[in-house]
C-alpha cells in the first residue's frame, strides 16, 4: 500500500481560509446576494448562530442558578438571581474538583508529550531517509486507524491489569496516544516532506549530523505541525470517555468526563443535582472552546489535511 | 554506499519508538484479542479453549442482532441529516463575509467539545420535567404534556440522541464542504454564471460533481463514527428501554466489563472491527484514487 491518503502539508499557509480568501471562493454566491435574498440569508445565518449557541448558553445559565431554581419544575430559562452554589458543590465533590481537573490535565499532557516524542522523529524518518519497506512501516503506524480502539479495549485492559497500568493516568494516556498516533504521523510526515531539500543539504555540507539537522533546520519549520498535533491530542484526551470509563475505577483517578457521569447520580432535593451537572459541563467545555477560538486556523487546516487530502 | 547504509539505519532509529509503540499497544492487543475470542474466559476462572463457539453464540444471540440493527438504524438516520445539513450550511456560508465566518465559527464550535459533555448537556435539556426542550415545546403550544424523551421509547430516545449529535457534529462536515467548495476553480463557476445558470443549477452541475470526493469521504468518516457510537447512548439512555438502544460498542462493553465475559466480548469486538474494516478499506481506496 502506498501513501495512504496524504496531502503535502504546507506550513507557509497554515490557514485554509487565509489561503482561499485570496484567490477563490469569491464569485460563488454573488448573483445570489442581491436585494432581499441577502437579508434572508443573513437572517438564516443569525438563526443558525442562535440555535447552535443556545444549548451552551442555557447550560452556563443553569450552572449559575441557585440550587432550588436549578432543579425547579417547570424550569426557568433564565436565572432570577445569580449564585455559585453549584460550582461550590462541584468543587467539593468526591476527591474535589482540583484533583479531577489535575487528572485530566495530566492525562492530556502525557498524551501530548508521548505523541510528539513518537511522531516527530517518525515523521522525520519517513520523510527524509531511504528506509527499506518504508510503506509497510507507514501502514503499520496507521494500524490504529484500521482497528478502532473501541474494539481493543478488552485486551488492552488485560495487558494493563498485569502491568499495573489500570487506574493510572499514564495507562490512559497510552490509550489516548494510540488513538492520536495515525493522524499525528500523517501530519508530521507531510510537514517534514514540505521542507525544501536545499535547507537540509546546506546544513549537511556544514558537517551537521542528522540529529543536529532535525533540531536546527527542521524544528523551527515544524511549529505549525507541532501546534496542530498538540491541539488535536489535547482536545481528544480531555474529552475521551470510553477508555477512561474502562480503565479508571477509583474515584481519585477519575478524569473530568467520568466525574460528570458520577455527578449525575448525586441528588439534591430528590432529583439529579442539575445545577452541579451543568457546572461540570461548563468547566469541561471551557478549555476546548478557548483553544479552538485561539487556534482555529490550525484546527481547520489540520482537519482538512487529516480527513480529506 | 556506506553513507546510504548509515542513513538507512539512522532513519530506522528515528522510527523505532513509534513502531515499538504500535506493536505493543495496537498489534499485540489485536492478536491477543483474536486468541481470547477463541476462549471462554470470565477473568475469575482460567481461560478455556472453545474454538469458534463464541462466534457461533454471537450469531444466535438476539441482543447482538438487536444492537447491530439499532446501530445501523442510528447510522442510516443520522448520516443523511449530517450530510445534507452540513452541505446546505456550507453553501450558505461559503463566501467569506464577516457574518458567514462568524456562522461557521459558531456552527463548528460544538465539534471541539466532548461528546461526553455534550451528552450530559442534552441529557438535561431532554429531561422530561427539568429540561428546557419540553418547557419550550409547551410554551409555544406544540405539546400539552411533557414528552418522556429518554429511555422510555426506543424510537423517541434515538431521535433525541440524534438531535444532540447533529448539534454536536454538524460543523464537521460543513467546514470540510466549505473548503471543498472554495477550492473549485473560480473560472468554472464564472463560466457557469456567464451561461446564465441559476444558483441551484450551479449547485447541481458544478458544486456537487466537483466536491463529490469530499462528500464521499465525509460520509464515510461519519458512517464509521456512527457505527462506533457509545458515549451518547451510554450517557443519555443507558441502553434503555430493555437494552433496545444499546449500540454495538455498548454491547461489547457490557459483555467485556460489567459482565466480564472476556472471550465473548473479544469475539464481538472482532466482528465489530471487521465491519468497520470494510468501510475503512473503501475510505482508503477513495483517498488513494484521488492521488493518481
Amino acid at each position: 500500500m502506498t501513501k495512504v491518503s496524504l496531502p503535502t502539508w504546507t506550513p507557509e499557509t497554515p490557514t485554509l481560509e487565509a489561503d482561499l480568501d485570496r484567490s477563490r471562493g469569491r464569485g460563488i454566491g454573488t448573483r445570489f446576494r442581491a436585494g432581499r435574498t441577502k437579508y434572508l440569508l443573513g437572517a438564516i445565518c443569525i438563526a443558525l448562530i442562535v440555535v447552535m449557541l443556545a444549548p451552551l448558553v442555557f447550560s452556563v445559565l443553569a450552572s449559575i442558578k441557585p440550587t432550588v431554581e436549578a432543579s425547579a419544575v417547570p424550569p426557568n430559562y433564565f436565572p432570577t438571581e445569580l449564585s455559585l452554589e453549584s460550582y461550590d458543590r462541584l468543587w467539593n465533590y468526591g476527591s474535589g474538583l482540583p484533583q479531577y481537573l489535575g487528572n485530566s490535565f495530566m492525562t492530556a499532557f502525557l498524551t501530548i508529550a508521548m505523541t510528539l516524542i513518537l511522531t516527530v522523529p517518525a515523521g522525520y524518518g519517513l520523510a527524509r531517509f531511504p528506509i527499506p519497506g518504508k510503506e509497510v512501516i507507514f501502514v503499520l503506524l496507521l494500524l490504529a486507524l484500521i482497528i478502532p480502539y473501541q474494539a481493543l479495549l478488552t485486551p488492552i485492559f488485560l495487558m494493563f491489569s498485569s502491568l499495573g497500568l489500570t487506574n493510572s493516568l499514564l495507562g490512559l494516556a497510552i490509550i489516548h496516544t494510540t488513538i492520536q498516533l495515525p493522524f499525528s504521523v500523517y501530519i508530521m510526515r507531510n510537514a517534514f516532506e514540505a521542507v525544501p531539500r536545499e535547507l537540509e543539504e546546506a546544513a549537511v555540507v556544514d558537517g551537521a549530523n542528522s540529529w543536529q539537522v532535525l533540531r536546527r533546520v527542521f524544528l523551527p519549520t515544524m511549529v505549525p505541525a507541532v501546534i496542530t498535533v498538540t491541539l488535536f491530542a489535547f482536545v481528544m484526551s480531555w474529552n475521551e470517555f470510553l477508555g477512561a470509563l474502562v480503565m479508571l475505577n477509583r474515584d481519585a483517578s477519575y478524569t473530568l468526563p467520568l466525574i460528570l457521569a458520577a455527578a449525575r447520580s448525586v441528588t439534591s432535593l430528590g432529583s439529579t443535582d442539575w445545577g452541579m451537572l451543568q457546572a461540570g459541563v461548563t468547566i469541561a467545555v471551557i478549555p476546548c472552546v478557548l483553544v479552538y477560538l485561539l487556534l482555529q486556523k490550525y484546527y481547520v487546516s489540520g482537519l482538512y489535511s487529516g480527513a480529506i487530502k | 554506499m556506506n553513507a546510504t547504509k548509515h542513513s538507512k539505519l539512522t532513519g530506522l532509529l528515528y522510527l523505532t519508538p513509534a513502531i515499538v509503540f504500535v506493536l505493543a499497544f495496537t498489534a499485540y492487543p489485536f492478536f491477543q484479542m483474536a486468541w481470547v475470542s477463541l476462549n471462554s474466559w470470565s477473568l475469575i476462572t482460567p481461560p478455556k479453549f472453545v474454538g469458534l463457539e463464541n462466534f457461533v453464540r454471537a450469531f444466535a444471540d438476539s441482543q447482538f442482532w438487536v444492537s447491530l440493527r439499532f446501530t445501523l438504524k442510528y447510522t442510516l438516520l443520522i448520516t443523511p441529516i449530517l450530510m445534507v445539513g452540513g452541505y446546505l450550511i456550507a453553501l450558505l456560508t461559503t463566501t467569506n463575509t464577516w457574518l458567514n465566518r462568524l456562522t461557521r465559527t459558531i456552527v463548528f464550535m460544538p465539534v471541539v467539545i466532548g461528546l461526553g459533555a455534550s451528552s450530559f448537556l442534552w441529557y438535561w435539556l431532554f429531561s422530561a420535567n427539568y429540561g428546557l426542550v419540553n418547557k419550550l415545546l409547551m410554551d409555544i403550544g406544540v405539546i400539552d404534556q411533557p414528552i418522556l424523551w429518554l429511555g422510555v421509547d426506543a424510537t423517541v430516545s434515538n431521535w433525541a440522541v440524534i438531535i444532540s449529535v447533529v448539534w454536536k457534529v454538524l460543523g464537521f462536515g460543513m467546514i470540510l464542504f466549505v473548503a471543498a467548495i472554495q477550492g473549485i476553480p473560480s473560472e468554472i463557476n464564472e463560466a457557469a454564471l456567464v451561461d446564465g445558470a441559476s444558483f441551484w443549477q450551479r449547485v447541481r452541475k458544478v458544486f456537487l460533481p466537483l466536491t463529490r470526493r469530499t462528500v464521499l469521504l465525509v460520509t464515510l468518516i461519519s458512517v464509521i463514527g456512527s457505527l462506533l457510537a457509545f458515549d451518547q447512548f451510554y450517557i443519555m439512555t443507558a441502553g434503555q428501554p430493555q437494552n433496545l438502544t444499546a449500540t454495538s460498542v455498548f454491547y461489547v462493553y457490557l459483555n467485556s466489563f460489567p459482565y466480564l465475559k472476556l472471550g465473548y466480548g473479544a469475539a464481538l469486538s472482532l466482528l465489530l472491527a471487521f465491519i468497520i474494516l470494510m468501510f475503512t478499506v473503501i475510505q482508503i481506496v477513495l483517498s488513494r484514487r484521488s492521488e493518481a
